[in-house]
């Protein structure tokens, strides 16, 4: 087998890339909902479900929403490939 | 002594170690020994692989030092400590399958094994095996010394004795079984954990009279509790922003974690794991965390933050289930030190022994020889911890920081780039580790960011730069 060709090498790069995607897009909105509605003066908070809104949406959202992307995307996105290269090889001549 | 407490404690103890003791029958004998004990044959499943991340990954501080400093500064402090929630799926899904395969193509059975299959190099092996020995033999020292306070404080025994009683049951699994028994024993760590976050975050909640309750009695104390910027307002955005890199991110460098991500058996495995680990990861901090803000209501006035996570379990629930939760620390810590236990005594006979001493051992002595360094470490470790001398506190401090500024781009480039060679990596190490520990000692938290910032992003550079200065022809042995 060629070094540096294996047609398994190009999906996980493309997996890499979007788990890094997923990665800034949580940064941005766990940062966007603490300090975006948390930086308001105290008095003018709202409150969800008894935490003030800013956390609620930040890091208890966040969190449930981070948790079914990632399930998305391994679901939809990641592709799943032969780890052994004796099986790698069978496959990619059948393509 | 309170006995109620205890029995659980001691339950869960004999619990971890007969399941270790018994997953060590499972060790083959012949060629594939090595394999077998540092890496349980690359056959662990998505359960196993998500709960062995985590718990590996997750440590006393996420239980007691964590929460503490929650209990102090405030929601700010959970919301700090939610940068974890990416270490759920970003490790696996960069490293992702490229890794495993690599891993498999040259028989990888440590992470030094790639970096010497990658780079060809000499110095890119010895330079990774010593920080990782240097490095981690001291994180494993300051985190045995944690388990031994831990029984101390919760049983009343002596420290040496609960040092004892930690080491004696972590040990002999570890040797006997090796990595197989420590992913199925963190497996089990792992369910504590998240039952004990279960039985406390609720306890708490209750005996505070619920979250409104407790936001209330919150803002009437001090306003600062409930913002994201903590108690006395020392939490900046761009500090609290850079534990993305110290605590989430950065995370792929630590070698006890990116070790993992050549262990599973099957792309489904990893998919599993992914958003299981992602889950359990974020389910753990973000409820220890806000326990500790929740414990200020109810406990007002503890001024030594480690205390706080033990007090309130014994305050708001009845004994029996203060027990269980007290297990959940202790399962954190021994879940990261068996691990770090048989990493490091992987890098020295895999990655040191074979490769330089004697590369031609016979196989029934490499057996021998494994059990024999892993049981060696593991006693030196010991001894340390009964009065551990102050290089081992110092070397500590630079462990977690060090690690990832040394490990990240060798890893991580040396993968995805093809024009990374040696020259880069043994520039990226050196310079990581030691702007870390240079800054660390003279300008920690420069910028008001985590000192880890600076180092990540020169020795990013130095791994660059290095790898130009190698003639005209890219090396492109990208594996």
């Amino acid at each position: 087998m060629k070094k540096g060709n294996d047609w398994r090498y190009r999906i996980s790069n493309r997996e890499a890339i979007m788990g890094t995607v997923l990665a800034l897009l949580n940064f941005i909105w766990w940062y966007a909902f603490a300090y975006g509605l948390g930086g308001r003066p105290v008095k003018e908070y709202t409150y969800i479900l008894g935490f003030p809104a800013w956390f609620f949406y930040s890091c208890i959202v966040g969190f449930i929403v981070f948790t079914l992307l990632v399930w998305v995307m391994v679901k939809f996105f990641f592709k799943e490939v032969p780890f052994e290269t004796d099986e790698a090889e069978e496959e990619s001549e059948s393509r | 002594m309170n006995w109620d407490v205890i029995l659980p404690l001691a339950f869960f103890l004999v619990l971890v170690f007969l399941v270790g003791i018994y997953t060590s029958r499972h060790i083959k004998s012949g060629p594939s020994f090595l394999q077998d004990y540092f890496l349980a044959g690359r056959e662990l499943g998505g359960f196993v692989l998500a709960m062995t991340m985590v718990a590996t990954y997750g440590s006393a501080s996420s239980f007691i030092g964590g929460p503490g400093a929650a209990y102090q500064l405030g929601l700010g402090w959970v919301l700090l400590a939610m940068a974890q929630l990416v270490t759920g799926y970003f490790t696996l899904a960069v490293l992702g399958k490229k890794f495993a395969i690599v891993a498999r193509k040259i028989n990888a059975v440590t992470l030094i094994d790639f970096l010497k299959a990658r780079y060809e190099s000499k110095w890119v092996v010895i330079l990774s095996a010593l920080s990782i020995v240097i490095f981690l033999f001291s994180a494993m020292a300051a985190q045995w010394v944690g388990g031994g306070r831990l029984i101390e404080s919760f049983t009343g025994v002596s420290y040496t004795t609960a040092l004892f009683i930690f080491s004696g049951s972590v040990l002999i699994y570890v040797v006997a079984g090796g990595f197989r028994a420590v992913v199925i024993t963190d497996a089990i760590q792992g369910v504590v954990m998240v039952i004990g976050t279960v039985i406390i975050l609720a306890g708490t909640i209750v005996a505070g009279g619920g979250i409104e309750n407790i936001m209330g009695e919150l803002r009437a104390e001090n306003p600062n509790l409930i913002t994201p910027f903590g108690s006395n307002e020392s939490l900046t955005p761009l500090f609290v922003s850079s534990f993305w890199i110290l605590v989430g991110v950065g995370v792929v460098g630590l070698p006890q974690i990116s070790i993992r991500a050549m262990s599973y058996r099957n792309a489904k495995a990893m998919h599993r794991a992914m958003i299981i680990g992602t889950f359990v990861v974020g389910f753990i901090m973000l409820g220890m965390h806000l326990t500790g803000v929740f414990g200020r209501v109810i406990l007002p006035g503890i001024e030594i933050p480690d205390k706080v996570m033990p007090l309130l379990a014994l305050e708001v629930l009845p004994g029996w289930l203060a027990g269980i939760v007290l297990a959940a620390p202790l399962a954190a810590v021994m879940s990261t030190v068996d691990s770090v236990l048989l990493l490091v005594s992987s890098a020295i006979i895999k990655d040191v022994y074979i490769n330089y001493i004697k590369p031609d051992a016979e196989e029934r002595f490499v057996k021998r020889l494994s059990f024999g360094i892993t049981a060696v470490v593991g006693l030196s470790v010991f001894t340390m911890a009964i009065n551990p001398p102050d290089l081992l506190i110092w070397l500590n401090l630079f462990a977690f920081g060090g690690l990832e500024a040394a490990f990240i781009w060798p890893i991580v480039m040396g993968l995805y780039w093809k024009r990374g060679n040696a020259n880069g990596a043994i520039a990226s190490i050196v310079v990581g580790v030691g702007s870390y520990m240079w800054l660390h000692l003279n300008y920690p938290n420069l910028w008001g960011m985590h000192t880890v910032v600076m180092p990540i992003v020169f020795s990013f550079f130095a791994y660059i730069v290095g790898s130009f200065t190698k003639g005209d022809r890219p090396q492109t042995n990208t594996l």
